[in-house]
């Protein structure tokens, strides 16, 4: 053990802590804007710069690591000059406009502005990047003027995603992060899953905000019927400044309704339709000898990036519709039917953890089922606004028929969970018998690639399960390689899974974690916990669409898939 | 003053990529006898004879060689730093355009030194017309048996291999160098890890300059304690300087280390030129202190120059006569870096082309002592925050000629028009 | 018609062809791009977005991290500059050697600024940091070859030369 000294105070630290890391042990932060606490360190921004004695230049403490007898002053008068000296040059390139940027409140150049006490006017000519922002993209809003290098973006894109939609371009002064060539968001291969905007410290990189057409259509005096995907009840809390992990299902539903909604579904209940179709199309294939592995579709993400990389494995993906879409549909063709709402005058609006559901609802394949997508952070804006007392709010329950959803719907938000649903239901329809020991633990957790064989009756099904999209790249490749032989698997584009989206408040892995507890809690806590359990959708098949598979399930709840090569040109 | 030519000694007498020829002036006896002794032995040859770094930071180079001997792991690797980037030095092109075996050897005997069995020439491109020359030495000295396998049946392998810049000084700096060979930009990287552990493909690796490796054959042929003879006792040895600018005589000149700057500028290389003034000088390119004419009366070794504030680094003298503004050389100099900076780290990137800006107006005659004290402090944090030594660099000129020629500065805030800066055409922006 | 704002100028694809040979040489070795686009520049005028496109598909990285590199070293491009490239030092032992002079020169022959290309494509005039030929200051290097003691006579000769395409060995 090392034993140093910090700011007056001994710590002592294992061989290898940074000097950053030794400080929070005392409680000491110091501030940083580059570093994340889940990436590589950068030590770019050269904020966090220390004075240690002995050195005659200030070291930065994210990378430096402690050495016995080291003695650390953290905030002394040199230190704080440098610092304030940084934040100087990196605020004369910054847009002035911090009143209208959609960061305002919550960003990270902001707060350490603010910390550091800047009183003075800059002394450089104001130089922003003058770019105009790239909104090409349904998802999310690319504002380079705001952009402060601190590279998480390109490390997220480009290492832990394993895409590469941005990188820098030219050198120096003259540096900015975008695509290649010119190209807009939407020429590129990125594929909306929003990780970018989880991890920038400004507003550079942000959700696409489509609040506005929730208040016009609402002025315009439409039926307003949103669903609420199964993460959104354990993150929005999280959004309104809660512990990550607080489940508000109630208060949600009530906000939403004060906010001028007229239904509020469940997409918990769309999560169990698509176990039915989902669920029977795999037990087809296998039955028939159909194209297999089968790999899950509910991910637009995930979807697009197959489209692009691998779009001779599109027949591997199953043809039904993610949650969202189901619901879109029944919505507009069943609900709107009975509750004899004219089509103009509805509105299918969706609340998700997800960016990427923005450019799948307008997918021409899926008709505008849904109108409008807002995610998990517009919703905690819209609360914000309204002036509701969100942690008062009685809880209301959602709306009938479409409220109701198993326990197998709500782990859809967690990698591993579509996997564990679909399990559920495929092993009683194959082997009739009731399943006692309902938590298939194999498929659960955050390891990049999870594999496990099932005994289904006589059937060994063989599953494989990844999340983020550097696994779903190796997994494709061990797929052309004859190195893949499963039966069924599931791929989730975010790390973590739907509970880490793109559109939830910025993630970390501890945050994720408290979230996981939250979603298998809530698993387990409820009434009923298999897709085919559910009354409500056994009422749908009986009244509406017959069985699993049949015509009208086809023509509402199945979509197909388009090659996207073009883009790699 | 007559040259010591030892670096230089073969100059003009071999035919340069010919290893054969090399050979018959007594080349590669040195690495013969480094051969067959002790890795461990050949460190503390170097250790005695004192050799320091000759690229700029004047670092001991048995030291990193002793960091990558003692790193764990059987991947080792010698680099050749031929990134010769700092404006006003020729001394690696000469080096490698005369006599590239001697290069060759001085890798070779490091790689014994350390266990590498590869290395790597980082050849700037601006200097790709001496491609021909490297790639013909190494391929005579693997038919002499002097690289390659087995050489000279010791059991030791070396090779060579040539990789290419495209124009970007930072790459002279050791880990940008090991980025842009790795097909990176060349970004430097952040130490902790140093490259005698992580280097290059992250293995333990020894970066060189060209001189510096230059310097390891005669060592070895005749003896430390011969070396030490020659310079001063801080830096011992031979040093090419540079001397470029507004001298009659400009060129490289080999000479002991210790010798007196004002005696180079008007004995070796002839005073000044057209009969003007000297108006200042700045030793060690343009990362270097400038200074005024009072004090150039000056020992031209490591230590002295830097005790006296400024730094001797790869050897170049830049003479600068009294037809020139200092404001605009400052100005020229600001530009280079603002130009160069890799744009990684917040004080280079941004306070770079900031100072430029600010020692810009100053000089146009729009500047303010408000500007002057912002240069200053801005100065000071570049040097003390950035991430590499470029970011360091940058404040030293500038800070160095306030220091120096502060009566310039108050002279160009004072008045609107100074006809050396304010001259129309040529670059502003 | 002025090609040096165009991101999308064609390659014929005879280039590209051997550009992709080029590239496919080096799959699954990233760290070889700089040989890769050295080659290749032999074979392209400067790298477009469907060079980069194919370099990337052979070298099987993304075309974000070819354009990235490209970007960064001075003397490559991904916009075509002219047949003559010719690189101006404005290093401090040119510029106290007159540089500033050199550059009006230039500019006023070939009718363009700094970092322009001439309307037929033939000369780029650029400027770069020290070429490391300082004794012969003033200097200049035109594609691989350098000038150097130059005055504004003996640099409108050369430019000459090169108009008239009649280069001295």
């Amino acid at each position: 053990m090392i034993k140093l000294m910090i700011d007056g105070e001994s710590v002592l630290a294992e061989e290898g802590t940074t000097i950053l890391e030794a400080a929070r042990k005392l409680n000491v932060s110091i501030p940083t804007l580059c570093h994340h606490e889940d990436q590589s360190i950068k030590a770019v921004c050269r904020i966090c710069v220390v004075e240690v004695e002995g050195q005659t230049l200030l070291p930065t403490a994210c990378n430096t690591p402690v050495a016995d007898g080291m003695t650390v002053r953290t905030a002394s008068p040199k230190v704080l000059k440098a610092r304030k000296n940084i934040m100087e040059l990196i605020l004369a390139r910054h847009p002035q406009n911090c009143l209208i940027c959609s960061k305002n409140g919550s960003c990270e150049l902001q707060k350490t502005a603010q910390d550091l006490n800047l009183n003075q006017d800059n002394r450089y000519q104001l130089q922003d990047r003058k770019v105009t922002a790239d909104t090409s993209s349904p998802s999310l809003v690319r504002d380079m003027s705001k952009c402060i290098l601190c590279g998480r973006c390109t490390e997220m894109c480009g290492q832990i995603q394993d895409i590469g939609v941005m990188a820098k371009e030219n050198r120096g002064f003259h540096t900015v992060i975008v695509p290649p060539y010119g190209k807009k968001l939407t020429d590129t291969t990125c594929v909306n899953c929003g990780q970018c905007v989880q991890v920038c410290p400004v507003g550079a990189l942000s959700i696409k905000d489509d609040t506005q057409k929730i208040y016009d259509s609402i002025s315009a005096g439409k039926t307003m019927v949103i669903q609420m995907a199964p993460s959104v009840r354990i993150t929005l809390a999280e959004s309104l400044g809660a512990k990550p992990g607080s489940v508000t299902t109630g208060k949600i539903i009530h906000a939403l309704k004060k906010i001028g909604f007229d239904k509020v579904f469940d997409s918990d209940f769309s999560a169990d339709l698509t176990i039915m179709e989902e669920g029977s199309e795999f037990l087809k294939r296998l039955k028939e000898g159909g194209t297999l592995p089968l790999i899950t579709s509910c991910c637009p993400a995930w979807v697009k990036y197959c489209e692009t990389y691998a779009p001779d494995f599109t027949n591997h993906l199953s043809t039904a519709k993610s949650p969202q879409q189901m619901f879109g549909s029944v919505i507009k063709h069943i609900f709107a039917v009975n509750e004899n709402v004219p089509k103009e005058n509805l509105c299918s609006v969706s609340v998700m953890p997800c960016t990427a559901k923005k450019f799948e609802c307008q997918r021409p394949e899926m008709k505008d089922d849904v109108d409008i997508v807002i995610t998990v952070q517009e919703l905690a804006k819209m609360i914000r606004t309204a002036g509701i007392d969100f942690d008062n709010l009685e809880d209301v329950p959602f709306d009938a028929p479409f409220g109701l959803g198993s326990g197998a719907a709500q782990i859809f938000g967690i990698t591993g969970g579509v996997m564990e649903a679909a399990l559920r239901t495929v092993y009683e329809v194959v082997t009739g018998e009731n399943l006692e020991l309902l938590d298939f633990h194999q498929v659960r957790g955050f390891e990049g690639l999870k594999e496990a064989t099932v005994q289904v009756g006589d059937l060994e099904v063989k599953v494989a399960v990844v999340h983020g999209l550097s696994n779903a790249k190796q997994l494709l490749k061990r797929m052309r390689d004859g190195q893949a032989d499963y039966h069924f698997i599931e791929v989730m584009s975010c790390p973590g899974g739907c509970i880490g989206g793109g559109g939830n408040a910025p993630t970390t892995k501890k945050k994720l974690q408290a979230r996981r507890d939250a979603i298998y809690r809530e698993d387990q806590n409820l009434p009923i916990r298999k897709s085919h359990e559910n009354p409500y959708v056994m009422k749908l098949y009986k009244d509406y669409l017959g069985e699993p598979l049949s015509e009208r399930s086809h023509k509402l709840l199945h979509t197909q898939y388009i090659s996207r090569r073009d883009l790699l040109r | 003053m007559k040259e010591t030519l030892l670096l230089l000694r073969n100059r003009g007498k071999i035919e340069p990529g010919n290893a054969a020829d090399y050979i018959a002036e007594g080349g590669y006896e040195a690495l013969k006898k480094a051969l067959f002794i002790n890795s461990k032995d050949i460190i503390q040859e170097l250790k005695a004879a004192g050799l320091r770094g000759r690229g700029g930071a004047g670092f001991p180079t048995y030291r990193k060689l002793e960091f990558a001997s003692d790193a764990p792991g059987h991947v080792k690797y010698i680099v050749c730093n031929a990134d010769e980037g700092e404006p006003g030095t020729n001394k690696d092109r000469i080096l490698l355009s005369s006599d590239p075996c001697s290069i060759l050897e001085g890798m070779a005997i490091a790689g014994k030194a350390v266990n590498a069995h590869v290395g790597f020439i980082y050849l700037r491109a601006e200097y790709s017309y001496l491609l021909p020359i490297l790639e013909n030495a190494i391929k005579s000295s693997v038919k002499a048996n002097c690289l390659g396998r087995d050489i000279m049946g010791s059991g030791f392998d070396f090779e060579i291999k040539l990789r290419s810049g495209a124009g970007a000084y930072v790459c002279g700096e050791e880990t940008a160098l090991f980025e842009s060979i790795e097909g990176k930009r060349g970004e430097p990287r952040y130490r902790p890890p140093f490259p005698g552990i992580k280097g290059l493909f992250n293995k333990p690796t020894v970066l060189n300059n060209v001189e510096t490796l230059a310097n390891i054959p005669p060592i070895f042929l005749h003896g430390s304690e011969w070396y030490r003879s020659i310079g001063t006792e801080n830096s011992p040895g031979t040093k090419l300087f540079t001397v470029c600018g507004n001298v009659n005589r400009r060129g490289v000149y080999e000479f002991p280390m210790g010798v007196n700057l004002k005696e180079l500028i008007y004995e070796v290389c002839g005073g000044i030129e057209d009969g003007r003034e000297l108006l200042a000088v700045q030793t060690g390119g343009a990362s270097g202190a400038i200074i005024n004419a009072s004090q150039i009366d000056m020992t031209l070794d490591i230590d002295a120059v830097s005790a006296s504030g400024g730094r001797l680094g790869c050897g170049t003298i830049l003479v600068i006569d009294d037809r020139n503004c200092i404001l605009d050389i400052v100005r020229n100099n600001l530009d280079f870096f603002r130009d160069e900076s890799c744009g990684k780290c917040t004080p280079c990137r941004e306070g770079g082309t900031r100072l430029y800006q600010l020692v810009g107006r100053i000089a146009e005659g729009r500047g303010s002592i408000r500007d002057l004290e912002t240069i200053e402090d801005l100065a000071e944090t570049i040097r003390l925050t950035s991430l590499c030594g470029l970011g360091h660099s940058t404040a030293v000129p500038v800070a160095s000629s306030i220091r120096n020629f502060k009566s310039c500065f108050w002279e160009h805030i004072d008045k609107d028009y100074c006809p050396v800066c304010c001259e129309e055409g040529g670059y502003t922006e | 018609m002025r090609l040096e704002n165009s991101y999308s100028y064609k390659t014929a694809s005879s280039k590209l062809v051997q550009v992709a040979e080029i590239a496919s040489r080096y799959m699954g070795r990233p760290e070889m791009l700089m040989k890769v686009i050295i080659q290749a520049q032999q074979v392209v005028p400067a790298f477009s977005e469907e060079v980069a496109a194919v370099i990337a598909r052979e070298m099987e990285i993304p075309q974000t991290q070819v354009y990235s590199f490209i970007t960064f070293y001075a003397m490559l491009s991904v916009k075509p500059r002219g047949k003559y490239i010719i690189r101006m030092c404005k290093s401090a032992p040119c510029h106290v050697k007159g540089a500033r002079d050199i550059v009006r020169t230039l500019e006023k022959m070939l009718h363009i600024r700094m970092g322009e290309t001439t309307e037929d494509n033939r000369f780029t005039l650029e400027y770069c940091p020290c070429l490391g030929i300082c004794e012969i200051s003033p200097a200049v290097m035109i594609n691989n070859r350098t000038y150097g003691n130059l005055t504004t006579e003996s640099v409108r000769t050369i430019i000459k030369q090169y108009i008239r395409e009649d280069i001295e060995e």
